[in-house]
């Protein structure tokens, strides 16, 4: 019984159906990468998990609850955080504002009318956020405005807000989809430390097969809205299946 | 200093001094020398400068920290006048119940309003918020005339019950509304040489209030509930899937907006006790915009700045007409002073409007900050050309040595 658990999920818009009959089951403290060609519904099936769509059929339970129907700030409450495609942070406010803000939100839930006791009088918190702005190499950034920083610094920052929140399981959206050759290994180093030091469970859609074997230990890979295998990379490598998936009949 | 830093602290007790020597600082012109009409000393505009900045403060929390543009927010400061001007009516003159009444009247509206509007954002909620307005606005005026008395306006009269206090005073006249016996009305007038400086209580009671409105606003913009309202501003995806329900901030911040909105609304019933539907009309509710935006949304000072330009202008500028100005440039030959007249004229008086409106033009395009962003060029200019100064001197020192 993995973590999350996907079943007979599918989804139509109109005429399209884009996903059908989706079983996946992601493994605790794995870290699972799914891959597809363009079309074949990684996010859409990702926006099932984290509740910004309803699938019409079929069931997604993490950790033993189902996440149908609920918000997306309440399946991230029950332990999903997740990393956009292109990096989603509060650009208007300084990154150690940032950091602070997901502190509150494991601490206080979704919302708490704290109107009156000054941000600076809340050590914890602030402890907190400059603990993790170390660990993401970020605290010389501090009272920088976020907006203004790199491509590869906002995607650091997400995902150290993400992990801020102590989540059980970290979904990531090809999170390095436009980025250089420097910051995508960075990247990928960033993402192979944190598998290793925290107990967490990692669920990556990617285009990029470079990081994809560099990270990931079970593959499932997505055709046509449904799953055409799961399996250990080294057996998807050679798969003759998922060569035709991504190349085409002739090949 | 009260829970605040050293830079809030002392912006607050700039504003406390400002607030409390106004009399002074509105008056620089000697009574009856030609400038005297600029003098704002007077206690009926004294008295609109707090109430607006208190209004214009509540807004700014709403509008300056999340971003969510209400083009509805006179509806509760008319709610506020009707509530205050009943409690008159019904309990007594003593302000207090009147205040504390307008303030929750208005805090339950905009639960109401604010609940059904944030269903929305953008634009969509601006028009859902005057769309509000304005409903209010026109039930006010025709179908609920018996609570707010339609065109003529909610008046007090001597036939009115007033539980606490008298009907009629003792010279068969209408009583005035009053703090513990100390009425709103009176003012001590000091002259000092050409000057006369009026102290009014009214002035002073809404001076006091306006700077704990101050006071709690620069509390909300720096607690953990203010960095959520400007996140919302910020990106309202990455709140979401941070855990944190949007909707609830929101509908805090308009709620309290609201509650600002009708303090101001009773404080202007208990310094004039009167109430009519045109203090919820929609160009009331833009004015506290052009106020916010003018003075510097999302600023502790600027809403505060930007009511206090406004009123002014509004007073001072409408009142100068073509014979003042004539006046001013009789110096000149009479088909030139003529000349300059008619190219002024459009400007003032009843034209005032065109001049705040070029004005408000010219602060949003080059400084979209508002008068604060003037006011912080202004300063960066002048340390920067000091620095500059304190180089020079070093670079021109060292080759000595």
């Amino acid at each position: 019984m993995g973590i999350l658990e996907v079943k007979d999920v599918g989804k139509r818009f109109g005429g399209l159906q884009a996903l059908s009959d989706v079983n996946l089951s992601v493994k605790e403290n794995s870290v699972h990468a799914i891959i597809g060609p363009n079309g074949a519904g990684k996010s859409t099936l990702l926006n099932c998990l984290v509740g910004k769509l309803i699938p019409d059929t079929g069931s997604v339970m993490f950790d033993g609850q189902s996440v149908l129907g609920r918000a997306p700030y309440e399946i991230n409450q029950m332990g999903i955080s997740r990393v956009f495609q292109t990096p989603e942070i509060f650009g208007d406010l300084t990154v150690l504002e940032n950091m602070m803000i997901p502190c509150f939100a494991k601490r206080d839930g979704a919302f708490e009318l704290n109107a009156l006791s000054s941000v600076l009088r809340q050590k914890d918190i602030l402890q907190k956020a400059e603990h993790m702005l170390e660990e993401m190499n970020m605290a010389d950034k501090r009272h920088m405005h976020a907006a203004a920083m790199s491509r590869g610094d906002k995607r650091r920052l997400e995902i150290g807000m993400c992990l801020s929140q102590e989540p059980r399981l970290l979904l990531l959206d090809e999170p390095t989809a436009g980025m250089a050759r420097a910051d995508t290994n960075n990247t990928i180093d960033l993402l192979k430390q944190i598998s290793d030091e925290r107990d967490i469970t990692i669920a990556i859609i990617e285009h990029d097969m470079h990081v994809v074997f560099s990270l990931a230990n079970r593959i499932t890979v997505l055709a046509q809205g449904t799953p055409l295998v799961e399996d250990d990379p080294q057996n998807i490598r050679g798969n003759p299946k998922v060569r035709e998936a991504y190349l085409g009949e002739s090949a | 200093m009260f829970g605040l830093n050293k830079k809030d602290t002392s912006l607050l007790i700039i504003v406390a001094c400002l607030t409390m020597f106004a009399p002074f600082i509105l008056n620089p012109f000697p009574t009856d020398s030609g400038l005297a009409q600029f003098n704002a000393g007077y206690p009926d505009l004294m008295q609109r400068f707090v109430i607006f900045g208190i209004f214009a403060i509540g807004f700014n929390i709403l509008f300056g920290l999340t971003g969510y543009l209400s083009f509805g927010h006179a509806a509760f400061l008319g709610v506020g006048s009707y509530s205050a001007v009943w409690m008159f009516k019904l309990i007594g003159m003593n302000v207090i119940p009147a205040i504390v009444l307008s303030v929750i009247v208005a805090g339950l509206f905009a639960l109401l309003i604010g609940f059904i509007s944030l269903r929305r954002s953008g634009i969509y909620f601006s028009i859902l918020t005057l769309a509000f307005a304005q409903m209010s606005f026109n039930l006010a005026y025709s179908v609920l005339t018996p609570i707010t008395n339609g065109e003529t306006g909610l008046q007090l009269t001597l036939e009115d019950p007033r539980i606490l206090g008298v009907s009629a005073t003792a010279d068969g006249s209408i009583p005035v509304t009053n703090l513990f016996g100390l009425e709103m009305r009176s003012t001590f007038e000091m002259a000092v040489g050409p000057w006369a400086f009026q102290f009014n209580a009214g002035y002073y009671l809404c001076a006091f209030i306006m700077l704990a409105a101050f006071y709690l606003s620069i509390r909300i913009f720096r607690s953990p509930f203010g960095m959520m309202l400007r996140a919302v501003k910020s990106n309202q995806q990455r709140m979401n899937y941070t855990g944190l329900n949007t909707r609830p901030y929101t509908l805090a911040a308009f709620v309290i907006s609201g509650m600002y909105a009708g303090l101001a609304g009773g404080l202007m019933a208990s310094m004039d006790p009167l109430a009519g539907a045109e203090r919820m009309q929609w160009t009331a509710s833009g004015e506290v915009v052009l106020m916010t935006i003018l003075g510097g949304a999302g600023t502790l000072i600027g809403p505060v700045l930007g009511a206090g330009f406004i009123k002014y202008f509004e007073n001072i500028f409408s009142k100068i007409n073509d014979n003042v100005l004539h006046s001013w440039f009789s110096f000149m030959p009479d088909g030139m002073e003529d000349a300059v007249v008619f190219l002024i004229h459009p400007f003032i008086g009843k034209g005032w409007h065109l001049t705040l409106g070029i004005l408000f033009m010219l602060v949003v395009i080059f400084l979209p900050g508002g008068l604060v962003e003037g006011g912080q060029r202004i300063k960066g200019w002048l340390s920067g050309r000091k620095a500059k100064d304190d180089g020079k001197a070093a670079g021109e020192t060292n080759p000595a040595e």
